[in-house]
């Protein structure tokens, strides 16, 4: 359809000749965009199997995991309640579902919980957050934002959606087999995970649990190296790496990231599941003696599987804040109507992040027995991380000063994410700090630092990428009343389930017991009381959730139809229709500027698209920046 | 009512230098806290859309204030880690007059067996004012001790021996915990820390400790398992002596199958003699032959504890480490090699070589 051949079209603006000038595509042949290739516009499939099952169009495939996710979503928010019934009101019925365990009394056995606590972790991080910020908004929003009519491998690309299914079959699936879903935790220590008696759970559902994770990171592997290869060869002509917007980055060195480390964990799966299956003894001792049974070869170490797993899982807590940091930048810009603060820095520092995010795992093992060198080593360098984090937060800060701040519930979102970011972060460096790290590890200090960087800051970067991209996506607004009310009352249960954990933790209640009142130190009324507190947030939170659901399908229903650009934003996906066609733009967009030109004061509106040239007599808005 | 103090109780000598550095922590974070809190309000509300804030002079990016909010939080992370790596390092290196007690977690019990040979479970005596450091071990599956009023915390591994230590300032009775998810009674895994006057703890350990000591009981397992076979003083095998290796320096095989491979030289500490019996092949001393048989799944942990201490018993005492300023005795270093590996391991003290 399109005859322009914008190969050799004015990529540059007037006003372009900063240092970027030689990333221009049309100078560079790595802008991928061989000619003539986007003139061939593949019509949407009419078969509907294709068109929105197995779908190759980055749309469909992103909403499939956003469907998917949120589906895991309230799987393992149900999974937390649980966990939270049992703590403030311990051994009490669980109203309706004593039936899920052969329990006479209709108590919760200590395995069960046990379960909980591994699948709630399990489920969430791999099958919500991941999927839902990397393959749902990784997928919807790469091929928009940089210009492209789709992933540089479609078909990879549904392959990546469709190796999630058989994991999420068998993580279903190992509740029921003997034994029960896997009990080890989420980290997976051997030997409790390998020694089939230790636990109920490592009888079966440890071997199930290793096979989904297995399905799960090659579906992360393909969206990878779909992802890296789409920002690198596929951008729109005159979209510089200096000019993509900051969702774009933060996907970008996200992907990069997890093409890293991902590995390490596959191949420590795959050990783990050789010890399971095949008798091998990666992670056996010698003479290890589980239940009185007879003491095995071994000839292992149970410490390199937990070298293996944090290199990987290290990382993967940068995996889930990044993308959400990028998404981040660009809400509270656009409805700041002001440039983001210090753009390069922000790129440098997400670099730095995803660099340092290598060389901080041994944080998780300070009480090991490792040794102290090694220790004061990765103190420092965990220290360091929180530096560029700092710049960040600082950044977005920055980017709100002398703004004109709409407060839409995307924006409220964002906010939340950066303050409730601030507490996370700071709490990392107790951690950091081998002393107190050593006094507070595997108390609920660790449970409420995790939850203050995946809930409070992933979760609400989800929520305001959902009230972003909403009409993008549908076509339709969402309601913003029931939107404000469902920010307001997620804000402070959230806190509410969460703050009193450091206190608790402070108190040395340790995190992963099935009964805390065991113990005259906290079986008193301050300990069980702040438990009780904690999970009656905890119930609202869920419910709080329940009007963020009903908000969804009503608007996807009946919402107030969204035009292409209904913030008034710049970036290229607003620039095209909502929901864009399946092509995605009806010529590839030409870019000028980067993404952030709000309120210039030559301009006749607040908000310049990245298609439209600067007008003549516009300044660069700052060197550095530019 | 809610008798709720900011820590724990706190009764160790380590507890006040952690409690310092965690008071440091919570004044540099509620400071980022408070003042970012109070910038996304205040611009909240100056900046809102349609108010009529000046917004003239407002700037999209300032090297001077990224400068600042690059430089200040690196020199606190700095500062930080310093007063955090300092104390540290003493967390994890025992003063040379500590006593050894070991233990052996497993599910979901601690076992405690005193030198003199007293046997304890989830119960742990230990004198006041006395540095206590544990040896420990673990049967199945990964614990891990925590002493909540001591700030200390150590995993316990099956198939190596971790150490932990601490000195009692206040006599009491303070929780042990296991706080390394090890199973289905996790949360039932815990027990208690008795801290007596040294008198007292005298009468205890008289009034409770078997016949025999852990050595005693060592050296009859010694020839039980056919170890004097060949290690002890009449053996017609080359085997090497055992006397005096505890503590002191052992010259090894470079490559154990090759005898001219070269030799390097350890400090014979628990893990070697450890090792020595269940992988033989693995060290071999310099001058003799990879005979020994291993031992691995014949010598139950417990068993094993013994027979390591009895190898102590007739060593050198403790391997060496620098003086520290406790005043430490000749001979009686702890087995830390920190010291060393940060550049600190000189003037070794003691008898050792």
């Amino acid at each position: 359809m399109s005859s322009e051949p914008h190969h050799d079209a004015p990529a540059q603006g007037p006003d372009l000749a900063g240092p970027d000038t030689g990333m221009a595509p049309g100078t560079i042949p790595t802008s991928g965009h061989a000619p003539g290739h986007d003139e061939h516009i593949h019509p949407a499939p009419r078969n509907p199997l294709f068109r929105y099952i197995f779908s190759t169009d980055h749309k469909v495939i992103g909403i499939q995991f956003l469907f998917s996710g949120l589906i895991f979503f309230v799987v393992g928010g149900l999974l937390a309640l649980a966990i939270r019934w049992q703590l403030a009101w311990p051994w009490s019925d669980l109203p309706h579902l004593s039936a899920l365990w052969d329990s006479s009394a209709g108590q919760m056995p200590p395995e069960f919980y046990n379960k909980l606590v591994t699948m709630h972790g399990t489920i969430m991080i791999f099958f919500v957050i991941i999927p839902i910020l990397l393959g749902a908004f990784g997928n919807f929003l790469i091929p928009l934002m940089i210009g492209a009519r789709d992933m540089a491998f479609p078909t990879l690309n549904m392959l990546s959606y469709w190796f999630m299914w058989p994991a999420f079959v068998l993580i279903v699936f190992s509740f029921f087999v003997p034994g029960g879903a896997s009990e080890a935790g989420w980290t997976g220590y051997p030997p409790l995970s390998t020694a089939e008696w230790s636990t109920p759970g490592s009888l079966n559902g440890q071997t199930i649990w290793l096979m989904a994770l297995l399905f799960a990171g090659i579906s992360s592997m393909m969206g990878s190296i779909n992802y890296i290869t789409t920002v690198l060869m596929l951008r729109a002509p005159g979209m510089t790496l200096f000019r993509l917007p900051m969702t774009v980055w933060g996907l970008f060195i996200t992907a990069l990231l997890q093409a890293f480390a991902l590995p390490v964990l596959t191949s420590a799966l795959v050990m783990q599941l050789l010890d399971r299956v095949a008798g091998t003894n990666f992670f056996s001792p010698t003479g290890l003696s589980v239940a009185n049974g007879p003491e095995e070869v071994g000839g292992g170490h149970p410490l390199l599987w937990q070298h293996l797993f944090w290199f990987y899982s290290h990382p993967a807590v940068y995996i889930m804040i990044l993308p959400a940091m990028g998404i981040v930048s660009d809400v509270i810009s656009t409805f700041s109507r002001k440039p983001l603060f210090g753009y390069k820095p922000m790129v440098f520092a997400i670099g730095a992040i995803a660099l340092l995010g290598f060389i901080v795992w041994g944080h998780h093992m300070f009480q090991s027995g490792m040794n102290p060198a090694l220790g004061a080593t990765f103190m420092l360098s965990t220290m360091m991380i929180a530096l560029p984090s700092a710049i960040k937060t600082f950044n977005w800060l920055g980017t709100m000063w002398g703004g004109s701040i709409h407060f839409t519930a995307a924006m409220l979102n964002a906010v939340a994410f950066v303050a409730m970011f601030v507490i996370g972060g700071l709490s990392g460096i107790f951690m950091a700090a081998t002393p107190t790290d050593i006094h507070i590890h595997d108390t609920y200090f660790i449970v409420a630092h995790i939850h203050y960087v995946l809930f409070g800051g992933s979760s609400f970067g989800i929520f305001a990428a959902l009230y972003y991209w909403f009409p993008k996506m549908f076509g339709r607004m969402m309601n913003e009343t029931l939107g404000k009310i469902h920010f307001a009352l997620s804000f402070v249960f959230f806190n509410g389930t969460f703050f009193p954990m450091h206190i608790v933790g402070m108190h040395a209640q340790p995190r992963r017991y099935a009964d805390y009142t065991g113990f005259e130190l906290f079986n008193n009324e301050a300990v069980i009381g702040l438990n009780q507190l904690m999970t009656v947030c905890a119930i609202g939170l869920g419910l709080s959730q329940l009007i963020l659901v009903s908000n969804f399908v009503a608007s996807l229903v009946a919402g107030r139809k969204a035009g292409a650009n209904p913030w008034r934003a710049n970036t290229l996906e607003w620039q095209t229709g909502s929901p864009p066609p399946h092509y995605n733009f009806e010529r590839i967009p030409t870019v000028y500027h980067p993404a952030y030109e709000y309120s210039l004061p030559e301009a006749e509106s607040d908000y310049l698209p990245q298609t439209e040239p600067r007008p003549p007599r516009a300044e660069p808005l700052d060197h550095i920046m530019a | 009512m809610w008798d709720f103090p900011l820590f724990p109780q706190s009764a160790s000598t380590h507890a006040p230098k952690v409690d310092a550095v965690y008071i440091g922590l919570m004044i540099v974070s509620a400071a980022f806290t408070l003042s970012f809190a109070f910038f996304v309000l205040y611009f909240a509300v100056k900046y809102r859309r349609g108010s009529r804030a000046d917004r003239s002079g407002i700037q999209d990016s300032n090297p001077i204030a990224e400068a600042v909010y690059i430089t200040v939080p690196t020199l606190l992370g700095i500062g930080l880690f310093v007063w955090g790596a300092l104390v540290y390092f003493e967390l994890v290196s025992p003063p040379g007059d500590a006593v050894d007690i070991y233990v052996i977690g497993k599910q979901w019990m601690w076992k405690a067996q005193h030198p003199e040979g007293s046997k304890e479970i989830n119960e742990l005596h230990v004198p006041v004012g006395q540095p206590v450091r544990l040896v420990m071990t673990s049967q199945d599956v990964i614990h891990s001790f925590y002493i909540p009023a001591f700030r200390v915390k150590q995993d316990v591994l099956p198939g190596r021996y971790t150490t932990l230590w601490f000195q009692p300032t206040k006599v009491g009775r303070y929780r042990l915990f296991c706080a390394e998810y090890c199973g289905a009674e996790h949360s039932r895994m815990g027990g208690w820390v008795t801290v007596m006057e040294p008198s007292e703890y005298e009468e205890w350990l008289e009034g409770s400790s078997e016949q025999t000591g852990m050595a005693v009981a060592g050296e009859a397992l010694f020839r039980q398992y056919h170890c004097s076979g060949c290690h002890g003083g009449n053996s017609t095998v080359k085997a090497p002596p055992l006397e005096g290796v505890f503590g002191g320096p052992v010259p090894l095989l470079n490559d154990p199958a090759d005898p001219n491979s070269g030799v390097r030289i350890i400090q014979a500490d628990e893990r070697y003699l450890r090792d020595s019996i269940l992988r033989p092949k693995d060290e071999v001393v310099a001058g003799y032959e990879p005979l020994m048989p291993s031992f691995e799944g014949q010598i139950p942990e417990e068993d094993m504890l013994k027979l390591v201490a009895y190898i102590k018993s007739i060593g050198r005492g403790r391997t060496t480490r620098p003086t520290t300023d406790r005043g430490m005795q000749d001979g009686e270093g702890a087995p830390s090699n920190i010291t060393e590996i940060m550049g600190m391991g000189t003037g070794n003290g003691g008898d050792a070589r």
